[in-house]
């Protein structure tokens, strides 16, 4: 595909009077409210829907207190009599580098303690200088950061389906049985909100903000 | 290959923008093979794959099959002390059926199950008129477009990654056997990497509306009218 000016500041839909859509790329009148091929509602880019991306941060980052707070499952082996734990997000880990599964516990430390936290910077942070002004090499690292978030955003949820695996597998009675927290459902809910989060992220803001006169064109 | 004044800076038509940076472009009819990406920002606007509709069709039935194989065949099994005990796919949604964690179990069963198959369903629904030629179904578009938006939650192959993790940390307190359930997941995600080879949703937009649907006359291929 070819631009329309080669020449001179790359030519936005936007800056051309004009509304892309996001779900099938379609181009319509600034004046459209939905794109006749596909059927999504076409929302020109602006920092206005940075609401509903803050408005998802904050419910996702409220999900994540109790998440840590509250146990993620709770074991017991022999009735009780071997000991009876309750383990959160951060114990759980311990317990395995105790066990000495030093991989698993990286991943669990990584998927569960350490992408929701970037996440949650990375995000705050794309909203705060989205539309601010950038040079072409900042905004491809914006850009990339986004899709970084957006990609590994899911990937969180696998702590969800280890304690819905372990819960549904290990009931063995007397010799040892698991059963979930109260912290699998917020910690569920809290990668559910960023998920929002990000998905409501417009990366045409990332672009909004640079300066007319690009290099490639001088 | 098709440039030049087929494009209208007034009403958008002929013109494309990308989703990621909004930078404009002329719509071209790609050949199969070739990559079209965004002037500005690299993405990937189209990549359209010969044969794509109807290795997409197989691929969709072939998840809907080992899904619903996932779903009645035993999906694991431990045994520790004379004591044994097996799950489903529903037994592990089931996991959370007690309290306050009940919408748990409706949020696990759509995500490795529910979506999957659905997308699936919606994926042939839109793209077997089409690869017979004929003008697509009435909600192809509306069909389509919520397959593409349910993407990030249809989570099986997290479910896959998350199984193995819960098996590393049971091999300690129980031996554990592997269901045909289990294997079937792992199928799945063969499946998902090969569908998404051949995904090019600019394509598939282009060829429903192509193939009939809002036929307002924008469309870059001329219908074959004598």
């Amino acid at each position: 595909m070819s631009q329309v000016e080669p020449q001179g500041p790359v030519l936005t839909a936007h800056r051309a009077g004009l509304i892309g859509c996001r779900s099938c790329g379609r181009v319509w009148p600034d004046s459209e409210a939905a794109c006749a091929r596909c059927g999504a509602a076409l929302v020109p880019p602006d920092r206005r829907g940075l609401q509903a991306v803050w408005a998802w941060w904050i419910a996702g980052l409220v999900m994540y207190i109790p998440a840590n707070l509250f146990p993620m499952m709770r074991t017991q082996t022999f009735a009780g009599l071997q000991g009876n734990s309750e383990a959160t997000i951060l114990e759980g880990v311990l317990e395995l580098i105790d066990h000495g599964s030093y991989d698993i516990a990286i991943i669990v430390f990584v998927a569960s303690i350490i992408v929701p936290i970037a996440k949650f910077g990375s995000i705050a942070w794309l909203a705060m200088v989205a539309g601010r002004p950038a040079s072409v090499d900042q905004a491809h690292a914006r850009l990339k950061v986004f899709e970084v978030v957006e990609f590994v955003g899911r990937w969180s949820m696998i702590d969800v389906f280890v304690v819905a695996i372990l819960s549904a597998l290990v009931q063995l009675g007397f010799v040892a049985s698991i059963h979930p927290g109260p912290a699998a459902a917020s910690f569920a809910l809290s990668v559910a909100f960023t998920m929002l989060s990000a998905q409501s992220f417009d990366p045409r803001l990332i672009w909004r903000g640079l300066p007319l006169q690009s290099q490639a064109g001088n | 290959m098709m440039p030049g004044p087929t494009h209208d800076l007034q009403t958008g038509a002929g013109l494309m923008a990308c989703p990621r940076c909004d930078a404009l472009h002329v719509e071209e009819e790609l050949q199969p093979g070739e990559t079209a990406r965004c002037i500005r920002c690299g993405t990937v606007l189209a990549r359209p794959r010969g044969g794509a509709f109807s290795q997409l069709i197989a691929l969709a039935f072939t998840s809907m099959v080992l899904l619903l194989g996932a779903v009645f065949f035993p999906f694991l099994e431990i045994s520790r002390m004379g004591f044994g005990n097996a799950t489903s796919l529903f037994g592990v949604a089931l996991a959370f059926a007690d309290g306050i964690l009940l919408p748990l179990v409706v949020a696990v069963l759509a995500m490795i199950v529910g979506l999957p198959v659905l997308r699936a369903f919606l994926l042939v629904y839109t793209l077997a008129p089409l690869a017979k030629g004929l003008p697509p179904h009435r909600h192809a578009a509306t069909a389509f477009r919520w397959s593409e938006a349910l993407r990030p939650w249809s989570m099986a192959e997290i479910f896959v990654i998350g199984t193995s993790v819960a098996l590393v940390k049971v091999a300690g307190l129980a031996t554990v056997h592997l269901g045909p359930a289990f294997w079937a997941f792992c199928a799945l995600i063969v499946v998902n990497v090969a569908s998404r080879g051949f995904m090019c949703q600019t394509t598939i937009w282009d060829a429903i509306e192509d193939a009939g649907l809002h036929t307002d006359g924008r469309e870059m291929v001329e219908a074959p009218h004598p």
